[in-house]
């Protein structure tokens, strides 16, 4: 009797426990075919928009009418985006493909460009139609290989699950779909080297750096130690570790940092003159003592100390006790905002806990300023009139396609908001427009 | 009689107790501290309060010095013939208190239930806009303010995903080190070879071990948004790298080909 009671109970249990774990099974079945129409859907867009992006750019070297031409590079701009988006959602993870992705976004870069510009004054030269024209040829390059590549998932019924596991165990040898990207890659890798040479796309326009013509001697590790410890203020020869950058830095760095038992401070610390580049100190804060304003008196005095002659303020923050300043450099009354140096004061004892002068060292030297063109009052003509103007000064700034340029510089206010205006001093071109945010309702 | 005396002086001077106390504080009204753009606290509530009574600014009365106070307050000191400086200091202080009144009872008390209201001279409270509940009571806040900074187009819920990434990445790291995965998420929106925003760079498939196996919703402390913070306020310990990665646990030979920047803690940084 009792055995067949057992083993009644055992067969119940056996057969629950078959039916939980088939249950378990269909789900992760379903959240598995889930990812994977994800990864199908981003994998067979990519491919829809490279061939799009390649008719798209034909129909332009086809095109003669310049109203219509705008708006198809606009056009172009759109779809290099959304393919790179298609990317950026597929597992690739490590799988180089970046080429691929700046090849994108600088084809995007340089159709936006195009875009904007009034190409009834100023139309395609021949340099431009030949990047496009080479463009095309690239494009189809690109298309060919990824549909080749798409015929053959459909085909053979691949998995871009399967492509993850690759790519997690490393082991890529025999995968279709990582051999199509990477084939895909190594012509992009090709284009890239006769795209730059074309001059147009591919190179970056950031402005020179400077860096290298600020004065002074290479420090050794044992003259930036002596130096970290004076910014540090701290005498002790302990707890203080010091390390070269390696080949991947921009320009040459000693990275500092010290512990004790109360705070941590780090720096890095330019190899060339010493400057210091990234100053953090992190320490617990205790309540607030001092007021943003008196806060903002121990972050100037900081600067002063440091040799950053003519900062302005220009941003102030209160933010957990902590005060964060931004400053600009005032090169005879105009603003310059590249050359910015941000501090950050804790408001418990006003001690200054960062520094970051990145962008003032590498931007930084005199420059030498034409007058403006147009007076301030022919540059509010270009402003919109709903604005009300609130003030206004000449600042320099870098815009949209990284040029530094010269310009009034309006705030003003319309429907409660604050904007700031950034018009040409030269030309009148409105070059930025930024609604000035800062403040949102507590959620918490 | 004697007792009797002495208790009638003791309730006199319980009720003379506040009094006194009260004049003192409708005196000194501010704190002396000079109240500047991007402040928040008391002062500032008191401030956009009493700009609000003279109809210098209508916006929310939230005690964050925004734009809006910056404007109101410059207002006010043009048309009463002061220095026109967006501080309030000391001058500026007095001559609001002098000018107009501030209900701090009525202020606080309509901020502490969550209300939309507002502060206009010349107008009884019932008559006031607003003043019924627009919401829920909220938990008792530590303080009065009902809005709070953030960086220039960043919102506390984009810091508070970058804040759950760099804990779920960096919790074990050095400071500098977490500044640092925070700068590499934001250096990564700037690079074409990556998506242009916070949560695609963070959820791109396969970036991050931390949002692979779900150790980004762990909840992160203080410290992980604080140098979330510092990397959006343009701290960068990083030195520009795109990638980092962990020398022990990385699996992809192709991470070690990238030229490599500086190690922090456990991190190596590359470009």
């Amino acid at each position: 009797m009792i055995r067949w009671i057992t083993i009644g109970v055992l067969s119940l249990g056996l057969v629950g426990a078959a039916i939980w774990g088939y249950q378990e099974h269909q789900e992760k079945n379903a959240i598995l075919i889930q990812a994977e129409n994800g990864y199908q859907k981003s994998f067979h867009e990519l491919s829809y928009h490279m061939d799009l992006l390649h008719d798209e750019i034909g129909t332009v070297l086809a095109m003669n009418s310049h109203e219509r031409l705008s708006p198809k590079f606009v056009d172009i701009w759109r779809i290099t985006s959304e393919a790179h988006s298609n990317v950026s959602q597929l597992p690739l993870g490590l799988l180089p493909f970046n080429k691929t992705e700046e090849f994108l976004s600088n084809i995007g870069d340089f159709t936006y460009r195009t875009a904007i510009r009034n190409l009834d004054d100023d139309p395609l030269t021949d340099e431009e139609t030949n990047v496009l024209e080479e463009l095309y040829v690239q494009a189809n390059d690109i298309k060919d290989e990824l549909r080749h590549v798409q015929h053959l998932a459909l085909e053979n019924n691949l998995r871009w699950m399967d492509v993850q596991l690759a790519l997690v165990n490393n082991d890529q040898t025999d995968n279709t779909i990582i051999d199509g990207f990477k084939t895909v890659e190594e012509q992009v890798e090709g284009f890239a080297e006769a795209n730059s040479q074309s001059g147009l796309i591919g190179v970056s326009t950031k402005p020179e750096d400077h860096f290298e013509n600020l004065p002074g001697e290479t420090l050794s590790e044992k003259e930036a130690l002596d130096k970290s410890r004076k910014i540090f203020d701290i005498n002790s020869k302990e707890n203080i570790e010091i390390t070269p950058s390696g080949d991947g830095a921009d320009i040459p760095i000693y990275s500092v940092s010290y512990q004790n038992d109360d705070k941590r401070a780090y720096m890095d610390l330019s190899q060339k003159g010493g400057y210091p580049l990234t100053l953090l100190i992190e320490r617990p804060l205790k309540d607030k003592k001092l007021s943003l304003h008196e806060g903002l008196e121990r972050a100037e005095k900081y600067l002063e100390q440091f040799d950053f002659d003519d900062m302005n303020l220009y941003q102030s923050m209160e933010l957990n006790n902590v005060g964060m300043y931004s400053f600009y450099y005032n090169q005879d009354g105009i603003r310059i905002y590249s050359d910015s140096v941000e501090v950050k004061v804790a408001l418990d004892n006003g001690d200054v806990l960062g520094v970051t002068a990145t962008e003032y060292y590498s931007n930084h030297h005199e420059r030498e300023i034409d007058e403006p063109e147009l007076t301030e009052e022919e540059a509010l003509e270009f402003v919109n009139d709903n604005v009300q103007i609130e003030e206004s000064s000449l600042s320099i700034i870098t815009n949209d396609v990284d040029e530094e340029v010269l310009t009034y510089e309006f705030l003003g206010t319309f429907n409660n908001d604050t904007y700031r205006i950034f018009i040409n001093a030269m030309d009148g071109r409105e070059e930025m427009v930024e609604k000035l945010g800062g403040k949102e309702l507590k959620y918490s | 009689m004697r007792l009797r005396q002495i208790s009638f002086l003791m309730v006199v001077g319980l009720f003379l107790f506040p009094l006194f106390f009260d004049g003192k504080e409708e005196v000194k009204a501010f704190s002396p501290q000079v109240i500047q753009h991007g402040a928040i606290g008391d002062d500032v509530i008191e401030l956009q309060a009493r700009l609000q009574y003279l109809g210098f600014y209508n916006g929310n009365i939230d005690g964050v010095f925004g734009w809006g106070t910056y404007w109101a307050l410059r207002n006010f000191q043009y048309e009463f013939g002061m220095n026109i400086d967006g501080l309030a200091g000391e001058e500026t202080k007095n001559k609001l208190v002098q000018a107009s009144e501030f209900d701090e009872a009525y202020v606080k008390e309509q901020i502490t239930r969550g209300n939309r209201f507002s502060h206009y001279g010349g107008m009884e409270g019932e008559q006031q806009q607003g003043g019924e509940a627009q919401q829920a009571e909220q938990s008792a806040p530590a303080d009065n303010t009902t809005a709070v900074n953030v960086p220039q187009g960043f919102s506390q819920n984009d810091i508070q995903l970058m804040a759950n990434a760099v804990y779920g990445e960096a919790r074990g790291e050095p400071y500098e080190g977490q500044v640092a995965v925070a700068a590499v998420i934001l250096n990564r929106v700037a690079s074409p070879s990556f998506p242009n925003t916070v949560s695609g760079v963070i959820f791109e498939p396969r970036a991050f071990t931390a949002v692979a196996d779900g150790q980004i919703w762990l909840t992160p402390n203080e410290r992980a948004r604080e140098a979330v913070l510092d990397a959006i306020n343009g701290w960068d310990p990083s030195s520009n790298a795109i990638y980092y990665f962990n020398p022990d646990t990385a699996t992809s030979p192709w991470i070690w080909t990238r030229p490599q920047i500086k190690k922090i803690g456990k991190h190596i940084f590359a470009k």
